[in-house]
């Protein structure tokens, strides 16, 4: 588990077409899922993020245990990408959980900001209210444009808000 | 009328789904105790029919039914509401449409 202004562990995780997904910062981690109605409602927000900071590395990762959660199984993750016709950011398929635990990531969603060094800069949510669109993922884009200024984040961490990882038995 | 809020605490939606069903009950002169039930395992979660949570229950019925097949076990129900928008808890309107049919 790391906190503010560690290091922030390195993972070597596949997408959904099966490639590598090269671990490169600055970035923005988010642990994700299929199922979850948080993840879903903060979704289309996070994607919006991605897509307006071109010059930052993004990175979905879905840790779920998808022996009792088959909709977040690798077939579904893929199916989910497809459908919507590609994603700004590789969705990638946790299937050991050592990086959810790695970063002690609690919920889906859980957010973590990491600076050109690789250091842990924000974690929390996207925003105050899963249930506002208007919200618009304040408290990432807050956070990520600081680190990219060089700033200090100014609310460096957020109590992460959504479904509690499935953890394997 | 029986009312039941069945819940699961990994998903923190319930105390908002309590707060709407309970200030619903009220605005519609309906004196009901909301019976809260925690479902803390799959085995339970089958044996009560529970898709997810939270689930509320009006006179042993869903206020929305889940889908055909939709298995029953420890999760968060994602929900629909009016405006089309995802949520972790039932739109107000379809509590209050599900209290007034059974009234």
């Amino acid at each position: 588990m790391i906190g503010i202004g560690d290091t922030a562990p390195e993972f070597d995780l596949s997408d959904t077409d099966g490639e590598p997904a090269p671990f490169e910062t600055p970035a923005v981690v988010i642990f994700t899922c299929n199922h979850c109605p948080y993840a879903l409602a903060w979704h289309d927000r996070l994607m919006q993020v991605a897509r307006d900071y071109k010059d930052v590395h993004f990175y979905a990762i879905n840790p779920n245990d998808a022996e009792r959660y088959p909709r977040d199984s690798f077939e579904a993750m893929k199916e989910r990408v497809r459908r919507d016709e590609g994603w700004p950011m590789p969705y990638l398929h946790d299937v050991s959980q050592e990086v959810a635990r790695a970063y002690g990531a609690k919920t889906t969603p859980d957010v973590f900001v990491l600076d050109s060094n690789e250091v842990l800069r924000y974690r929390g949510a996207p925003d105050p209210d899963h249930d506002d669109p208007g919200m618009n993922a304040i408290w990432l884009r807050e956070a990520l444009d600081a680190v990219l200024a060089g700033e200090e984040v100014a609310r460096p961490e957020t109590d992460p808000v959504g479904c509690s990882i499935k953890w394997k038995p | 009328m029986t009312v039941e809020l069945l819940w699961w605490d990994g998903c923190p939606s319930h105390p908002e789904a309590l707060a709407d069903l309970e200030r619903i009950l009220r605005e519609e002169h309906v004196d009901a105790q909301v019976e809260r039930i925690e479902v803390r395992d799959d085995e339970q979660a089958r044996r009560e029919h529970f898709p997810g949570s939270p689930t509320i229950r009006i006179d042993g019925a869903d206020i929305v039914p889940p889908g055909e097949g939709e298995p029953y076990s420890l999760t968060c129900r994602v929900y629909r509401l009016r405006d089309g928008r995802i949520s972790p808890t039932p739109d107000p309107e379809d509590v209050r449409e599900a209290v007034r049919r059974a009234r």
